[in-house]
Order: structure tokens, then C-alpha cells, then sequence
């Protein structure tokens, strides 16, 4: 007994179907290779170079955020959720890590990650090339804080761009985000392209994925295309490296008496 | 060639850092024989930025920029680099400040550094020093470009007085359509409260509280002091307090005067994020925690006894005070 009923299903699962097509996002998820946070940060050859001997590398932390986003665009909505990076052939561990947490192909643009703005051309390239309708990437990155990469590569490409984004909402080509600003938030309306610098509140901590044994395995199938860079001057050069100079130790007080005293006599903050 | 600096206001009147901005910018035109050039949108008299050495305001006002909008912004800032042939732009590190630095560097093919902590230590070639690494270092770095942009790490400068006498004039850069292509729906902003971004003093308490109900002596103490509050990385996490108090490597940077941690064991993330504050205070039950390490001042003891003692007698200082 086929029901009335029964093709209504078919034909809201055909339009479900054509919708998804439509609204079918090609997502593309900026990676940063960047230092574990808990590394202790040191520096070689005549403190020019960070120095990588006994480093973990890892996702860069608001790229990840951003790229389990990208994951639940893809399992909610339908999307392709590409990643990139700007580096060379060590970087490909964390290429891989984000295959294994799900995304479906990876590129390296093999050129050394100089500054903000090389990288930036880098990606704006990947960008217009791949034709992809939204981008995530970090509001910045660990290491060099330099939080420009994202806003650069919306310049360069003519797309809108939301910074410090901690929420995020697609519908066809109207986009919805929640930027968080200096004692608050706001809320823009805006259209894809877009460009977002994400962090926390894209997803939750316990959004976050590990891969399992068999998004690694799957991840070593996936493709990795390595990049030749276009050309790019760097804007911007590093010549040395410092550290803070060492603390003196604490001063440790038994009662509230001394603390308010020193805070108003000695360091003069009250 | 004038060094021009972007200020920020809110409600008509300047943030703090805008003078520290204008201090700033004083100071590097200073060092390349220059003067200062700020911008002020909507911001009503503008005649104090003179006080931190701006010889020449342009005033814009503009409905249209009611709103922060970042494209729009960096556009009116371009305009006004390109109007005033400025070779150096300073801007500083709020939230709004790096949403536009980018699209001003690209716009101006200008190259950017932001975390700026000193003056340059040349500006031919130029080259400042700004923290990386969450400031567990700092880079020395040279810009290559023609034109320059820097943003002023928060509180690194401080607020210079340098009394010059400053002329204002009208700025009426040309919008275009484009530059409103995203769009501010609502703003959510406590507008009784200290920010953390503005903050001279944040107290900030981590799991060592037990429990979001104990909160109240927290805030009684940022109250006291006029502080902001904050909280560790597990606390946001578990819910106990919001997410815009997360402070640390992944959540907001804090570079306040007097940041006074109570219950805050002082993981690497949680230093990193606070480390440019200038005096910090530790008060733990845990004399083994790592941020005693990291204080300048600390209480080993009960955060639930010491806490109401330092509300009570901070109470009685500033009564005594004034």
C-alpha cells in the first residue's frame, strides 16, 4: 500500500537533496603548524631561529576550533572541507591530523612560512583557485601572534571578513556571525564569500576531536597536494629573537596588612 | 610624511588608548622629525589628543559609522594616510584595531606588526620589538614596505603627556557601497562593568574556588578595586563563569597593571596570557603552585578566608584614601 504519504517523503527527500546541493559550501581551513602550547621557547644561531629540537607541533589551537566548525558545515549542511598550509615537508604531520579529524583534502604551498603578508598571498591564491566559498582561519596563531593572516586574505580576494569569531551560521549565501569585541559581542549579518578569524565559541573544548584509528587511517589516502608558492615578498623581516628578562622571586606575606601596603607603597597599582 | 594614528572612542568620548596611541605615535615622530595626525570618527571634541602630542585631528563624522565596521574603518584610514602622505600608521591592540589593522596593511601594501611593545629602535630601517610566542618573547623586526603599520601592545607605552597645540579639521572620505557589506545587527555589551580589555586591575580566580556560587567574594573584590574580573581556562570550560572571562593563551590576553589571581594553580597557558601585566599577585593554598613562581606578591593561604580579609581592609584603605 503505497500512500499518498509515502511519496511526499520521496519527493521532501529529493528536495532535501537538491537543496543540499545548492547550498553546497566548498569550506577551506587554514592551518598553522605551530609549537605545543606547554614548549618552552628557545632560540638558535645567534637567536635568529626558533629552535624546534624537542617541540611538539600541533593544530594551531583557533585553527582547530575553525576546522570542527568546518566538520559540523559538513555533517549538517553538506560541505567539502579542504585544509592549507603555507610550509614545508614538516609540516605535513599536522596536514595529516587534520585529515584524520575529517577533512576530505589537503594542500601545502612548499615555500617557507616567512611573514603574515607572503603567507597571506600564498593562501589567496589557494583561495581563488579552489573557488571556495568560505574560509576559517585563526583570529591568530600561537607562535608569532601576528592575527592577520585571515583579514589579509579576505583583502586580497575581495571577501567579507568577521574577526574574533566565535559563532557561526551559513544559509545559503547570507552568513550570521557573532564576533566577539571588548567587553561584549555583536552580531553581523553579512554574505559569502567570507572570510572568518576564529577561536573558543566556534566550538566548545569538548567539541573537539581526537582522531581515531580509523580517521588515520583513512587520512593516509587522502589527498595531500603540494603547491608551488606564487611569487611574494615578505613586507616584513625578522632579525632577532629575545626573551623577557628573568623575574625576581616573589615576595610572600602573611597577612593582607603587608599586601595592600606593598601594592600602594612599593608597586604603586593602588 | 606625518605618523598618523587611529583613536578610539566609544560614546563620544576617547579610550585610554587612544592617548596611549597618541603617546605613542608622539614619540616615533619624534625620533623621524615628523608630526602626529590622528583620526577620530564621531568623537566629538577632540581638542584633548593635543595633550599627548597630535598637532592635527581629522574629524570624521559620519551615521554611516555609527558602528564599528572593519572595512569601512580601514578605509577611512587609508584615505586619510593617503591624504596626509603618512608614512608610519599606529594603531593598538583592541579587538576592533586588529579586525582593521589587516585590511589597512593590504589596502596601503603596507607591512604590519602588531604586539609593538617600545618606541622603533630605528626607523631607517624600521624596526620595533614586539611580543610573539604569547609573550614568552619578543621579535625584532624590520618592516621593508614604504608605508608602515604598527599596533601598540596594550599598557606597554603608557600615557605621555606632551602638551602641543592641535588643530582639528573636517575628514569626509568617499564610502562605497562595498565597504557595508557585513553589518552590525546588535551589540551585547555590559555597559556597567569593566572590561577586561580596559582593565587597570583584574582579578581573575580559577578552580580553587570550588564552585560559580562562590563567585560573590570575587566580585566584591573587583568591585573594591574597580577591577575587572576574570577566570582560568577550566572555569570557563566547566561553565562557572562566561566565556568572554576566559583569560590565557587561548582566550582573551591581559596586559593590566595589577592582576591579582586567586585560586589560579598557573598552568604555561594560563601565564602566557596574562604575563604583560605589570604587578601580579598570588594568592593560593598550594605553596608548590606554579604561579608563585611567575607573582611578584603572594599569599600562601585559603582563598575563602584571605579574600574577605582583603575586601575589608581594601575598603578601609580606600575610604582612608579617598
Amino acid at each position: 500500500m503505497h500512500s499518498i504519504f509515502e511519496l511526499y517523503l520521496v519527493s521532501l527527500a529529493s528536495l532535501k537533496f537538491t537543496q543540499q546541493n545548492s547550498s553546497y559550501m566548498k569550506i577551506l581551513v587554514c592551518i598553522s603548524h605551530v609549537p605545543d602550547t606547554t614548549s618552552k621557547i628557545n632560540f638558535t644561531d645567534g637567536d635568529t631561529k626558533f629552535d624546534t629540537n624537542g617541540v611538539q607541533f600541533v593544530i594551531n589551537p583557533n585553527d582547530e576550533f575553525g576546522l570542527t566548525r568546518a566538520m559540523w558545515f559538513k555533517e549538517k549542511q553538506g560541505a567539502a572541507v579542504h585544509v592549507a598550509n603555507v610550509g614545508g615537508p614538516e609540516t605535513e604531520p599536522t596536514l595529516r591530523k587534520a585529515l584524520a579529524i575529517g577533512a576530505d583534502e589537503a594542500i601545502r604551498v612548499n615555500t617557507p612560512a616567512t611573514d603574515g603578508y607572503s603567507v597571506a598571498k600564498q593562501l589567496a591564491h589557494v583561495v581563488k583557485e579552489g573557488g571556495y566559498d568560505l574560509v576559517i582561519g585563526g583570529r591568530e596563531s600561537i607562535d608569532y601572534n601576528g592575527g592577520m593572516v585571515p583579514g589579509m586574505v579576505a583583502k586580497m580576494i575581495d571577501a567579507n571578513f568577521v574577526n574574533t569569531c566565535i559563532s557561526l551560521e551559513v544559509e545559503g549565501e547570507s552568513a550570521t556571525a557573532i564576533r566577539e569585541i571588548d567587553g561584549g559581542k555583536e552580531t553581523i549579518s553579512t554574505k559569502l564569500p567570507l572570510v572568518v578569524g576564529g577561536q573558543k565559541g566556534l566550538v566548545e573544548e569538548s567539541d573537539l576531536r581526537i582522531p581515531n584509528m580509523r580517521g588515520i587511517m583513512q587520512a593516509r589516502s587522502k589527498p595531500l597536494h603540494v603547491k608551488e608558492p606564487v611569487d611574494a615578498t615578505a613586507e616584513t623581516n625578522t632579525n632577532t629573537f629575545e626573551k623577557p628578562a628573568p623575574k625576581g622571586a616573589v615576595k610572600l606575606v602573611d597577612t593582607v596588612d603587608e599586601l595592600v601596603d606593598l601594592l600602594h607603597n612599593e608597586a604603586k597599582v593602588i | 610624511m606625518s605618523v598618523l594614528v587611529y583613536t578610539e572612542s566609544e560614546n563620544g568620548s576617547f579610550k585610554k588608548i587612544a592617548h596611549e596611541a597618541v603617546s605613542y605615535a608622539k614619540g616615533i615622530a619624534d625620533a623621524m622629525g615628523t608630526t602626529v595626525t590622528a583620526v577620530a570618527v564621531n568623537a566629538g571634541d577632540s581638542s584633548e589628543l593635543g595633550t599627548y602630542g597630535a598637532s592635527k585631528v581629522l574629524e570624521v563624522s559620519n551615521d554611516k559609522l555609527q558602528n564599528f565596521n572593519a572595512e569601512a574603518y580601514a578605509d577611512v584610514l587609508a584615505q586619510a594616510v593617503k591624504n596626509e602622505g603618512a608614512k608610519v600608521v599606529v594603531l593598538t591592540s583592541s579587538a576592533n584595531s586588529k579586525f582593521m589593522a589587516p585590511l589597512v596593511a593590504v589596502n596601503l601594501e603596507a607591512g604590519y606588526v602588531p604586539n609593538v611593545t617600545e618606541l622603533p629602535s630605528s626607523t631607517e630601517p624600521f624596526t620595533v620589538k614586539h611580543s610573539v610566542f604569547t609573550n614568552k618573547a619578543f621579535s625584532n623586526t624590520e618592516i621593508n614596505t614604504d608605508t608602515k603599520v604598527v599596533g601598540l601592545a596594550k599598557n606597554a607605552y603608557g600615557i605621555k603627556e606632551n602638551p602641543t597645540s592641535a588643530s582639528t579639521e573636517a575628514f569626509s572620505p568617499s564610502l562605497a557601497e562595498d565597504d557595508f557589506s557585513t553589518e552590525v545587527v546588535s551589540v551585547d555589551k555590559a555597559t556597567d562593568k569593566v572590561t577586561i580589555a580596559d582593565a587597570e586591575i583584574v582579578v581573575s580566580a580559577g578552580r580553587g574556588m570550588k564552585g560559580p556560587e562562590n563567585w560573590g567574594m570575587i566580585e566584591e573584590l573587583a568591585e573594591t578595586l574597580g577591577a575587572a574580573t576574570a577566570c582560568s581556562k577550566p572555569v570557563s570550560d566547566m561553565g562557572w563563569r562566561p566565556h568572554g572571562e576566559h583569560v590565557g593563551q587561548t582566550g582573551k590576553p591581559v596586559a593590566s597593571n595589577l592582576y591579582i589571581a586567586i585560586g589560579i594553580s598557573g598552568a604555561i597557558q594560563h601565564l602566557a596570557g596574562i604575563n604583560a601585566s605589570k604587578t601580579k599577585v598570588v594568592i593560593n593554598n598550594d605553596p608548590e603552585a606554579p604561579f608563585f613562581k611567575a607573582a611578584d606578591y603572594g599569599i600562601v593561604g585559603d582563598a575563602f578566608e584571605v579574600v574577605p580579609q582583603l575586601v575589608e581592609k581594601l575598603k578601609a584603605f580606600k575610604a582612608a584614601n579617598g
